[in-house]
This record gives structure tokens, sequence and C-alpha cells, in this order.
């Protein structure tokens, strides 16, 4: 149930990042994955290069991270994407070239090996459990049921960004001008809105919460130069069953999606429930391109 | 002359010139041109879809798993020769084609593309989940014993060249066939502005439905054509990475050309074979060259040929 959550919580923030970029600018960003795999990779770099306690070096590359991926991400928005004007196609395309040109690179100088972060803390956690017993309701610590403090940390930090970027969109100047883009391009423009700068942001930010997402979940799972293609596929998969460009629905789905994971390899193979996963998405994009969330287009 | 008999001659003329390739090139190249004209095959399958009829799928790796699977499995375990278990690929193809189609061709644009790509990812996942048959990523090898036609030893490289050209040029002249009759031409009409095709009376679904057919069966043809020649099938050729290979070939060659697709795949080819020399990184490559396509040459190289100087090219 735990690893679920830990699973839904770096998964929300990940698609949060593609579903920003695509309902935003309407660009389908493949390459979203491999700014996820460029996050950890970052956190690895920077974690060793730093020494002295592990903390410091795990704060160090959250802050360094999503910095640095963003940049890369607007530099690609800059040198790829404008130049294209956004074409659908031509984004796509570009960003499978982006998607591969980050990958490889990472394998050049990265390695093909996967390295491990150490988490700032660790402690473990048993978690109590409640049973009727010969004398009334007992609570004792069963092995098995427990946890480590990090793993709640990362679901805690993860509901804070989200929060955290709920109320920029909704409440600041920065998330009004970025909703009117969003509405209607032509006319922010109109309205003195610089569109092009906010889309390097967007594409930017984007990319910068999947590194977010990456540092926290690395010192769970290690870092790898493939490590990108997993999130990407469950990106797409909640960002569609969300509703293209909801955040809302993105959370939710994310948090139903990171959940059921868990409790449905219990039951089939792996391999088959990720079958089965893929061929329903499809199905939801076929027959309910809305999204199960979102609102049908006017 | 006119421009239908220009491009006849062009076609007949590029496939004279392979054959008497098979008997002047160094052995290691005439492997490496068997390959790439079955690969090219494979590119021109999906130019079809891609380059006339406008429809960008990512999911194509899963037509040319159908038919090395589809001709692999029949002849591992079904113990046909090589032209039955070729037919059965084709028709595991053209089956998978119009069951995708007709799910994938409800959606248009971007969810196009996803859908593809998700149907694609399925069918990797299915070749990986029946892995007692199909031996997962590590693949099975078609023997060497099997791999014959009347006779005719397909392992021994120039009877393999000739094979490869075989059906290169099958699917090289049918779909150049296709464009001059107005079948293809309707397919044009859907790409360049659907609306106004529908309007003029044409059944633009059915076209489209005919278009990922065609394109699967040629694909799932090259699929086959390159299990039996090189005698290897396994998954790695279903995974997403052989769905953008045909895009970058086709796009690297020129979209919506008769030729391009082999001009595509042999450039890229020999630009990965010396790159991967160097390192180990090569789809580094793949990623620069879809990148500078993206922003210098949206036409690839024959298409920027014919709008410059050679305005006749089909």
């Amino acid at each position: 149930m735990l690893e679920g959550a830990v699973g839904a919580a770096v998964l929300a923030l990940t698609a949060l990042g593609l579903s920003l970029v695509f309902g935003v600018m309407r660009v389908v960003n493949v390459a979203h994955g491999e700014f996820f795999m460029l996050g950890a990779v970052i956190a690895w770099f920077v974690a060793t290069s730093i020494g002295g306690h592990p903390a410091v070096g795990f704060v160090a590359a959250l802050a360094l991270a999503p910095v640095i991926a963003g940049l890369v991400a607007v530099l690609v928005d800059r040198l790829i994407l404008k130049p294209v004007k956004y074409d659908p196609e031509a984004t796509i395309v570009g960003t499978i070239g982006v998607l591969y040109i980050l990958q490889q690179t990472a394998l050049m100088t990265y390695g093909p090996e996967a390295r491990p972060v150490e988490p700032p803390f660790s402690h473990r956690i048993a978690l109590p459990w409640f049973e009727w017993g010969e004398n009334g309701l007992a609570m004792f610590y069963p092995w098995g049921l427990s946890t480590n403090s990090y793993k709640l940390f990362v679901i805690g930090a993860a509901i804070a960004i989200l929060l955290a970027f709920w109320l920029i969109m909704t409440r600041s100047k920065a998330g009004l001008i970025m909703r009117a883009t969003q509405l209607d391009r032509e006319t922010a423009l109109a309205f003195g809105i610089p569109v092009s700068r906010v889309y390097s942001i967007v594409f930017g930010l984007g990319a910068g919460l999947a590194a977010l997402a990456a540092v926290l979940i690395v010192p769970i799972q290690q870092a790898h130069y493939l490590m990108g293609h997993d999130p990407l596929l469950l990106s797409f998969i909640v960002v569609i069953i969300g509703g293209l460009g909801s955040v809302r629905g993105t959370v939710v789905a994310a948090v139903l999606i990171g959940m059921s994971d868990g409790i449905i390899s219990v039951f089939l193979s792996p391999t088959l429930a990720k079958i089965i996963a893929t061929l329903l998405v499809a199905l939801v994009l076929v027959f309910r391109p809305q999204g199960l969330f979102g609102k049908k287009p006017a | 002359m006119s421009i239908g008999t220009r491009s006849t001659l062009l076609h007949l003329g590029l496939i004279a010139l392979l054959f008497v390739l098979a008997f002047v090139l160094p052995s290691y190249h005439q492997g490496n041109l068997a390959r790439i004209m079955v690969l090219a095959t494979y590119a021109i399958g999906y130019n079809v879809l891609f380059g006339y009829t406008g429809l960008l799928s990512l999911g194509h790796a899963m037509f040319f798993g159908a038919g090395m699977y589809g001709l692999g499995l029949a002849m591992q375990y079904g113990g046909l020769g090589v032209i039955p278990a070729f037919v059965v690929a084709l028709i595991c193809a053209a089956v998978l084609s119009a069951v995708v189609a007709m799910l994938a061709l409800r959606t248009i644009g971007v969810a196009f593309m996803i859908v593809t790509l998700m149907f694609a990812q399925a069918g990797y996942l299915t070749v990986l989940y029946f892995g007692a048959w199909t031996r997962g990523d590590e693949g099975f090898v078609i023997a060497q014993s099997a791999r014959q036609i009347a006779g005719l030893d397909l392992t021994q490289p120039t009877t393999r060249y000739l094979a490869a050209l075989v059906l290169f040029s099958a699917a090289l002249l049918i779909t150049a066939r296709m464009m001059q009759v107005s079948f293809g031409s309707v397919l044009i009409g859907v790409r360049e502005n659907e609306e106004r095709t529908r309007m003029l009376g044409y059944d633009v679904f059915r076209h489209k439905l005919a278009a990922v057919i065609i394109s699967g069966t040629i694909s799932g043809a090259a699929g086959a054509g390159y299990a039996v020649l090189f005698g290897y099938v396994g998954a790695t050729f279903t995974s997403v990475q052989y769905s953008i290979f045909p895009l970058l070939w086709v796009l690297l060659g020129g979209a919506g050309t008769t030729i391009g697709p082999l001009v595509g795949t042999l450039f890229m080819f020999y630009l990965i074979d010396y790159s991967s020399g160097l390192t180990n990184a090569y789809m580094l490559i793949a990623g620069v060259v879809l990148v500078l396509l993206t922003l210098f040459a949206r036409l690839g190289l024959v298409g920027e040929i014919r709008k410059r100087w050679v305005a006749w090219l089909p």
C-alpha cells in the first residue's frame, strides 16, 4: 500500500509536468522521461561530488537537479520547438530526437551502471496493527508492516509540491498568465503576454517537475540511463486517463494508477498487468478522448 | 517522356543497379545491402501511411513483429516451409493492421500517435508474456536447414541478397503503381485536406483503412523477410525503437517519395554502422539526425532534391 503511495506521489509530479506542457503549449513532450532520468543522474553527480553527510548532498541535488533539467528544457524549447513553430508532428519527431540525445549522452558520461544515492535519513518505522485479542483491542507491531521515514517524507514532499503548484496556478499572476496562454494563445499575445517566454518557462517547469520527482525517488530506486522509459509511459497513461491538459484529473489518475499498479500485480503477472493497462489506455483514448475526468470539448 | 514513363524507368533502373551490385560488391557490403533492402521494404510500408496518407504512426513495430513472429512461429512450431509461413505472416500482419486501424482511426493527430504507440507497447509486452514460445528478448534462431525455397538456400549470401531484392522490388513497384492510379491520389488528398476530400465524395475512412492495411502488410512482409533471411526472431524488433526507425528512415530519405525510404535507410544504416565503431552510444546519432531533420530538412534528402532540381521525381 505504502509502496503504491510512494509510486503515486512521484508519478503525480512527473505526469503533472507532462500535463502542464501539453495543456499550455499543446506539445507532446516525448523526451519527458529523459528529463526524469536527467534529474536522477544529476542527483547522483551532485550527491557524490559533495562529501559529508548524505543529507547535504541530497538537499543540494534537490535544489540543483530541477534547475539544470529546467535549463536544458528551456534550451530545447529555444533551439528546437520554437523554430518549428510548435507544429505537433515536428515537435514529436524533434522530442524523440532529444530523447535519444539525452539518453545516449547519459550513457556516455554516466555509464551503463545503475547507481544508488544515499537517502538523507532513513529510519525504520514499525506500523501498529490493531486486532481483537483475548484482552480486548490490542496493538502490536507485526513484521513486514513497516516503512521507513524517507518514504513518508517523499509522500509528504510530493503533496506539498502539488499544493504549492495548485496555489501558483490558481492564485498568482504567473498562474493567471499560464492559464490565459492555455485558453487562447492569440488573445494572450494581444494582451501583451510574452507568449514565447511563457512557453519556454512552462517547458522548463515541466522538465523541472520531472527532475524533482526523480530526485525524490532516486534514494529508493537507483539512477540508470534507461530509467526514463517507464515514467514516460506511465505519465502518458496518467495524463490520458486524467484528460489531456486537466491538472486535477492528472493528480487523481496518478493516485489511482500508482496505487492500483501494486494491487493488480498481486493478482496478475506484472507483464500481463502492463498489457491490460496499455490496451485499456489506448481504448480510453479511442472512445473517450477527453479522458475519464476531462470535459467534452465544446 | 511522360512523368509516368520516367518514374517507371527510374524504378526499373534502380532495381537493375541493385541487381548488378549483387555481383560487384565485396561480401561485407553485400550483406549490409541485403539487410538495408529488407529494412527499406519496412520503410516503404511505413511511407504509405506516413508519407502519402499523412498519418504519423508510432507503432509500426507491431506490424513488423506480426510478420516476423507469424513466420517465425509458423516455421518453428508449425513446421511450415518458407512460402506457406510467409503467407501466414502476411495474414497475421493484415489482420492485426485491420483491427488496429478500426480502433486507431477513430482518433486523429496526436491521439493517433499515442494510440498506435500504446498498441505497439501492448504487442511488445505480449511477445514478452508468451516468453515460453517467443523466448522473449533473447529470441530464437530459425534453423539454417529450414531456410530454403525449392532447393534455393537462402542462407547463401548471393541468394539471400537476391531474395531481399525481390522483396524490395515488389514493395517498390506495388507502391509506385499505387500512387499512379486514382487510389493514390485520394490518399494524397486525405493528407493535404481531409475535409475537402470528403466533400468531393470520397469515403475518407475506407481509404485510410486501406492505407493502414497496405502499410501494415508491407511492414509485416519486411518483418517476415528479415526473419527468414537472417534467421533470427527477437522481441527487440517489436520495441518502440523499431517503430521510431522507419519514421527516421522515411524522414531522412523524404516522406512521400518512392525511393526516399531506400535512400534514408541506406544513409542511416551506414551512419550507425560507422559510428558504432567509435562509441556504443550510437543511438545518439539517430537523435541528432532526427533533430536536424526537424529543424532544417523537413522534406528529407529526396524531397529536397525534388523541390530544388528534379520536380518530376516520383
